[in-house]
């Protein structure tokens, strides 16, 4: 029995083992190490590269970071909850309507950003719009913004949202609501103070879910933000390719780690829970 | 009553926000002109794309890559899976979970550097081989998560009895319990597909020169600037991966 479970754990755990905990183990021992004179990493072993991260030029990046993706989750809190609340009540249909959010959710990011870039970009469909309305003289620099960037990154997390909360609402006892209309409540106050304190469980999740997806994005503030190094992502990447600073990008790439880990944990220790 | 049409209307918007970008791009990779102003109907940038020599290696190699991975993946993923049902192990799901959430960046950066350090002792260099070792290690965690879930529904007494009246374990395994998990591999095996073919951020630092993929060719022709003939290839990614995860919904419900 405990052999052959053994036998089917053993290619996964080999697996996880070489290319997951091992380049991690790679990536916190060159955090600590210098500069080669080629870009690779040599000794000595030195902290230089994490006191960086409190230079200026690196601080306001990690600290943009933080507050785009703070932003971003929250406007998904706002915009999500509504929308699985709207699933929930779909009644026949909602299958239809829990697909309509899953579908672009898997159908490549990549192409997903490359249609916004399309429609906002000057002679976009957007700004040909109202230029053609006489609404605008110019167009307007709907892209390679902050702007742009949050709005990729909205609707590109949205789902992560949706989907454990309306997991949450399924399973929220009608009667609640119902014994809270009984008792006088009107439905926006019965909203505020019946359903959502239920659906609190799967808005953190989600919650969680969309902050450390926006931290760690790449794609979005490279292609929308037109390219300049904006958020941690970028940073990280650059350091990687065109600026080959191994050590200094590697010690990004652990506080990311770290920071995600940490958000993570009550996530993941009530999913234990869950399973045991 | 009004509240609730409001809830309506406010659907439509957001539901929008998800849908409209990439129902424009579609419509435009069927117009003449170049520009956003309508100027008839033509499959010109389909051709176009079709001609394309970089556009269809870049296909070719992604579809080789996708194919591997997902093999790969799901037959190591759907053991580990049977492997967790029959005794959990918190080291291999924490880790499991900690890589599906690890941003991308990361895992990307991590791989090129693990690779880059084994090379000094291999005579090796990046190419499909480390693209496709690295799809099958982001991929297993969804593998796992989709045939774990069926598992979780699945009669562990089933088994039992098989082996009651003289299987094997690992008879009772392949006939009775595989048999049922079916839908759910290939559920799991398609999402294995879509997220390998789709990927661009690990991709691109893992990858060699031989080994560019299509997300990597479209990310290129998007930086330089747009052209019709990137809309009509998106078109064709958002059908076949939208009806793949359709099915993929499908199997997943059933099971």
């Amino acid at each position: 029995m405990k052999r052959i479970r053994a036998l089917f754990l053993m290619p996964s755990a080999v697996l996880l083992g070489v290319f997951f905990a091992v380049p991690l183990i790679i990536i916190a021992s060159y955090s600590l190490l210098t500069r080669g004179p080629y870009g690779g990493v040599a000794q000595p072993w030195t902290m230089e590269n994490y006191l960086r991260l409190a230079d200026p030029l690196y601080f306001t990046i990690l600290l943009r970071s933080l507050v785009w993706a703070v932003a971003a989750t929250l406007i998904c809190i706002v915009m999500g909850v509504p929308l699985a609340l709207f699933i929930s009540r779909t009644g026949k249909r909602r299958n239809l309507y829990l697909a309509l959010i899953v579908i672009p959710f898997w159908t490549s990011f990549l192409v997903r950003t490359y249609a916004w870039m399309f429609l906002l970009r000057d002679t976009g469909l957007i700004n040909s719009g109202l230029l053609w309305l006489g609404v605008i003289q110019e167009p307007l620099p709907l892209l390679y913004n902050a702007f742009a960037v949050m709005l990729g990154l909205v609707t590109g997390y949205l789902p992560f949202l949706v989907l454990p909360v309306y997991a949450t609402l399924e399973r929220i006892d009608k009667s609640l609501v119902e014994a809270a209309a009984d008792l006088g409540s009107r439905p926006l106050s019965t909203m505020f103070r019946v359903v959502i304190p239920l659906a609190m469980p799967g808005i953190r999740a989600g919650g969680v879910l969309v902050f450390v997806s926006c931290l760690g994005a790449y794609l979005t503030p490279d292609l929308m933000g037109g390219g300049k190094t904006i958020m941690i992502g970028n940073l990280i990447q650059n350091q990687f390719t065109s600026s080959r600073d191994w050590p200094f990008g590697a010690a990004l790439s652990l506080l990311m780690m770290v920071a995600v880990t940490l958000m993570l944990l009550p996530v993941l220790r009530r999913k234990e829970e869950g399973l045991s | 009553m009004r509240n609730g049409r409001l809830l309506s209307l406010y659907a439509v918007v957001a539901y929008s926000l998800l849908h409209v970008p990439l129902v424009v791009l579609s419509v435009f990779s069927f117009n003449a002109s170049r520009t956003t102003r309508w100027e008839g109907f033509t499959l010109d940038w389909y051709r176009a794309a079709f001609q394309d020599s970089q556009l269809l290696e870049g296909t070719a190699n992604s579809l080789w890559i996708a194919v591997a991975a997902t093999v790969l993946s799901t037959v190591i993923g759907t053991l580990c899976s049977y492997g967790l049902w029959k005794r959990g192990s918190g080291w291999i799901s924490g880790s499991l979970y900690l890589s599906m959430v690890t941003p991308e960046v990361v895992m990307g950066v991590a791989l090129l550097a693990l690779f880059q350090w084994m090379f000094r002792f291999l005579h090796l260099q990046l190419g499909m081989h480390t693209v496709i070792l690295a799809h099958v290690m982001f991929s297993i965690a969804y593998v796992v998560t989709v045939v774990s879930a069926r598992l979780r529904t699945f009669d562990a007494t089933l088994e039992e009895a098989a082996m009651d009246l003289g299987a094997t374990e690992w008879q009772a395994f392949l006939r009775v319990t595989l048999p049922q998990l079916w839908p759910a591999i290939v559920s799991a095996g398609l999402l294995a597909f879509i997220t390998s073919f789709d990927d661009y951020v690990i991709t691109s630092l893992v990858a060699g020169v031989d080994s560019e993929t299509l997300p990597m060719v479209i990310y290129a022709m998007a930086r330089k600037g747009f052209s019709p003939a990137i809309n009509a290839v998106s078109t064709l990614i958002v059908m076949s991966l939208g009806f793949l995860i359709l099915i993929s919904d499908r199997l997943e419900r059933r099971s």
